[in-house]
């Protein structure tokens, strides 16, 4: 059950890499998005996959199950997931004000913080 | 529900019995007040005026804090408490050593300098945005990062941080800071995700977080990809201390937001890369970090000469100070490469050195610009003249920066290069001596241009009316903001001065970090491991 | 968006929603629910709201600035985390009362008032990104 997993995760990872490749910012933050989901999915995959067994322990018994999954990497997966969602909330209106404020969403034509014909410092006086 | 068992369960499986020593409490305090604070201000979000009154006695309070705890740990050897007490490593444990803790207490000494020039800089609609809760949250993140033993925590902490600096960073909302912001978060947030996806391998690997859980097994293991996963590490790290082929996010955006942001940043963030570089690569992967130090070392090479070239070329004082972090950076990253006890020595004593110069001299570039009205080197001048005490101040923050005598920047750099040529690495000892040589022209430079020169006749019409009016580019003139930086300084003279105290600390630290034995006793008392 | 019929609805929905988060909120104790997906059901609700009557009425509605809200949710995890400095065992461990009250036992833990901080945390942060959103719509 890893295998297909494992290929899914590699096709997230290209996905995100091919689209944070790109000059626009829009582009960036959906990479950004895929990345993140990349790596849960990732996190899930190391916890090991197994059908129809959960991390419970019943009524009666004293550990788990032989064969279930790990329950922490679900946890960390949680963890994880509540900070990019909140990540992926604060850069999207970032983003937005971005666009709304410079008036471009590609990355090269933002030069305001780094003025483009800056003059070099002068050499004596 | 507390479940009640139907056969008796023999609780000391899983959990500590014996309820811990009121001074270990101190391990959690500094996060958790800082939390505590942030939680009020947000609270108190309208009264603005209180913001100060509840901040400044905050981080004052953290200042004790943290130098109790760093008495303690240097008197009695690391200290753990686990959350929960469940039994490490299932609990998540806060364990800290002299490393943590010295650097704890050195970034809490700089926020309080930065806190209490906040309270002249910031200005009412800076405080509306939250400038207090942010600090007081980003705080919190510096100061867990420095102090907590788990992996993962250490990831949430770095998030903490992470989004906390985002609020501060676009403070104002003016274009400029939304356009630096941006490269900022994407790139910082980059970081951390290279950051958790190494944490997940090293999950699927070992099967544990706790960091002296994972020094005993790393150095048990072998057959795993483990020189991978170091390389993660290392790239995720070093993209959060802004070395050099990932570093392009701090000079596009640190001098953007407001000057205490700026030195806030300048003094903190890129410190914590570094300690979790350190805590990560020695005391975790040692034998990957032998086989990664000379990539480490060219790496810290470029770092040196690209920032000082960087310094030599900036017209903007407050992104000559941007390279000026980046050049630090490059020292300490040249001390991991050596690997030795006295580099890594050097390296922890150049933070401490870097976490208070670099902080003090965000501040008098703030000064500066709120003296003359202006921050580009052609058109300063004259300060000298107006103000020779701030000169004065400025001179000795400029020298200690460069590495020169009698101030802070001399030691860690003569252990550095000392360090180099000892393990016959004369390459980074060069870089590192020609890379202070370029910083020493740069800052020369800007003293002799900005405060011995006389105003230039163009600027000086403008120049009282631009430091009165409320749109100041740079901080406040007042005393306000001048005594943290006078604070700040006195501290650098004399670490300068009598170094044999932090030295012999940061040595503790770094023999901490080569022979974890300690830090993984502190959580594992019995010496016994699951 | 605005039509009648949503208007009508709106408020409904909200109510109903909001009630449902707090049961989720208490059912994620033993059973999958919690603090954090309660805080997004409610913050939903908060938008909805938002989107059919308006980012001033959400807001003259919540009373408290979201912000606040937030941070006082933050202060409650924090404090029961610290409670347990008073019972002598390491932070954030679970301390258990069950008073009985008319002859029902009611299990009150320090992990259900952390719990409902992240609730708190949850609502007032992602309601003030939210309505900051729809703001930015509407102008």
């Amino acid at each position: 059950m890893e295998f297909p997993l494992a290929i899914l995760v590699g096709t997230f990872f290209s996905a995100a890499i091919y689209l944070m490749l790109s000059k626009h910012s829009v582009r960036m933050l959906l990479g950004i998005a895929i990345l993140g989901n990349a790596v849960n999915l990732l996190l899930f995959t190391g916890g090991r996959l197994t059908r129809e067994v959960p991390p419970i322990i019943g009524a009666g018994m004293e550990t788990l199950p032989a064969g279930a999954a790990n329950p922490l990497p679900q946890a960390l997966i949680l963890t994880a997931i509540v900070i990019s969602f909140s990540f992926f909330a604060f850069l999207l209106v970032l983003t937005y004000r971005a666009y709304q404020e410079l008036g471009t969403d590609n990355t090269d034509e933002m030069r305001l913080a780094e003025p483009k014909d800056e003059p070099m410092p002068p050499i004596g006086y | 529900m507390a479940a009640t068992p139907s056969t008796p369960v023999d609780l000391s499986l899983a959990f500590i019995l014996t309820p811990p020593p009121l001074g270990n409490w101190l391990v959690i305090l500094p996060p958790v007040l800082m939390i505590t604070l942030g939680a009020v201000l947000m609270m108190m979000r309208h009264a603005t005026r209180l913001h100060g009154l509840v901040a400044v006695p905050g981080l004052a309070a953290l200042v004790v804090l943290d130098a109790l705890l760093l008495w303690k740990v240097a008197v009695e050897g690391p200290i753990t408490m686990v959350m929960g007490r469940w039994l490490p490593p299932f609990g998540i444990a806060f364990t800290v050593d002299v490393f943590g803790a010295l650097l704890a207490l050195v970034s809490a000494m700089a926020a309080l300098a930065a806190g209490i020039a906040a309270l002249s800089d910031i200005s009412e609609t800076g405080r509306r945005y939250g400038f207090f809760p942010f600090l007081m949250l980003l705080m919190a993140g510096v100061s867990g990062a420095f102090l907590t033993g788990d992996l993962f925590n250490l990831y949430v902490w770095f998030e903490v941080l992470l989004i906390s600096s985002f609020g501060l960073l676009i403070l104002g909302s003016e274009r400029e800071q939304i356009d630096g912001a941006l490269k900022y978060a994407l790139l910082n947030l980059l970081g951390t995700t290279f950051f958790l996806i190494a944490v997940g391998y090293t999950y699927a690997i070992f099967g544990t977080l706790n960091m002296a859980d994972l020094a005993v097994r790393a150095r048990e293991v072998s057959g795993a990809p483990l020189m991978t996963l170091a390389g993660l590490f290392l790239l995720a790290f070093a993209m959060k201390a802004a070395a050099f082929p990932v570093n392009f996010w701090l000079p596009a955006s640190y001098h953007t937001p407001r000057l205490t942001v700026s030195a806030l940043f300048g003094g903190l963030l890129t410190k914590v890369g570094i300690y979790a570089l350190m805590r990560v690569m020695i005391m975790l992967f040692p034998v990957q970090h032998e086989a990664w130090s000379f990539v480490i070392g060219v790496v810290a090479f470029l770092t040196m000469v690209l920032a000082s070239l960087g310094m030599l070329a900036q017209n903007d004082l407050r992104r000559l100070a941007g390279y000026a972090v980046i050049l630090g950076i490059g020292n300490m990253l040249a001390g991991i490469a050596t690997g030795t006890v006295s580099g890594l020595a050097g390296a922890v004593l150049y933070a401490l050195h870097s976490i208070l110069a670099m902080t003090a001299l965000y501040l008098a570039v703030g000064r500066a610009a709120a003296l003359s009205g202006q921050f580009t080197l052609s058109s300063l001048g004259g300060l000298y003249q107006r103000a020779p005490g701030f000169a004065f101040v400025s001179l000795a923050l400029m020298l200690a920066v460069a590495g020169l005598p009698p101030f802070s920047g001399l030691w860690p750099k003569i252990m550095l290069v000392k360090a180099s040529i000892d393990i016959g690495a004369w390459w980074l000892a060069a870089g590192i001596l020609v890379s202070g040589f370029l910083s020493t022209v740069a800052l020369g430079r800007v003293f002799l241009i900005a405060y011995w020169r006389p105003a230039p006749a163009q600027a000086e019409g403008k120049m009282p009316a631009a430091a009165a009016g409320p749109d100041r580019p740079g901080g406040s003139a007042g005393w306000l903001s001048f005594g943290p930086l006078v604070g700040l300084t006195v501290i650098i003279t004399l670490f300068g001065l009598f170094p044999e105290a932090p030295m012999s600390l940061s040595q503790t630290a770094a023999i901490g970090l080569m022979e974890p034995a300690a830090y993984i006793g502190s959580v594992f008392p019995a010496g016994g491991r699951p | 968006m605005n039509t009648l019929i949503f208007r009508t609805i709106a408020p409904f929905l909200t109510a109903l929603m909001l009630v449902f988060s707090v049961f989720v909120l208490l059912r994620g104790h033993n059973e999958p629910g919690g603090g954090f997906i309660g805080g997004l059901i409610a913050a939903s609700a908060f938008a909805i709201y938002g989107i059919a009557y308006g980012v001033a009425a959400v807001r003259r509605a919540l009373w408290f600035h979201p912000m606040a809200v937030a941070g006082f949710g933050l202060f409650v995890s924090t404090l029961s985390g610290l409670l347990s400095i008073l019972a002598g065992v390491p932070f954030m461990t679970g301390l258990w009362i069950t008073p009985h009250l008319f002859g029902v036992e009611i299990a009150l833990s320090s992990v259900m008032s952390f719990d409902i901080g992240v609730y708190l945390v949850v609502v007032g942060a992602i309601t003030s990104i939210a309505l900051a959103l729809e703001e930015k719509e509407s102008d």
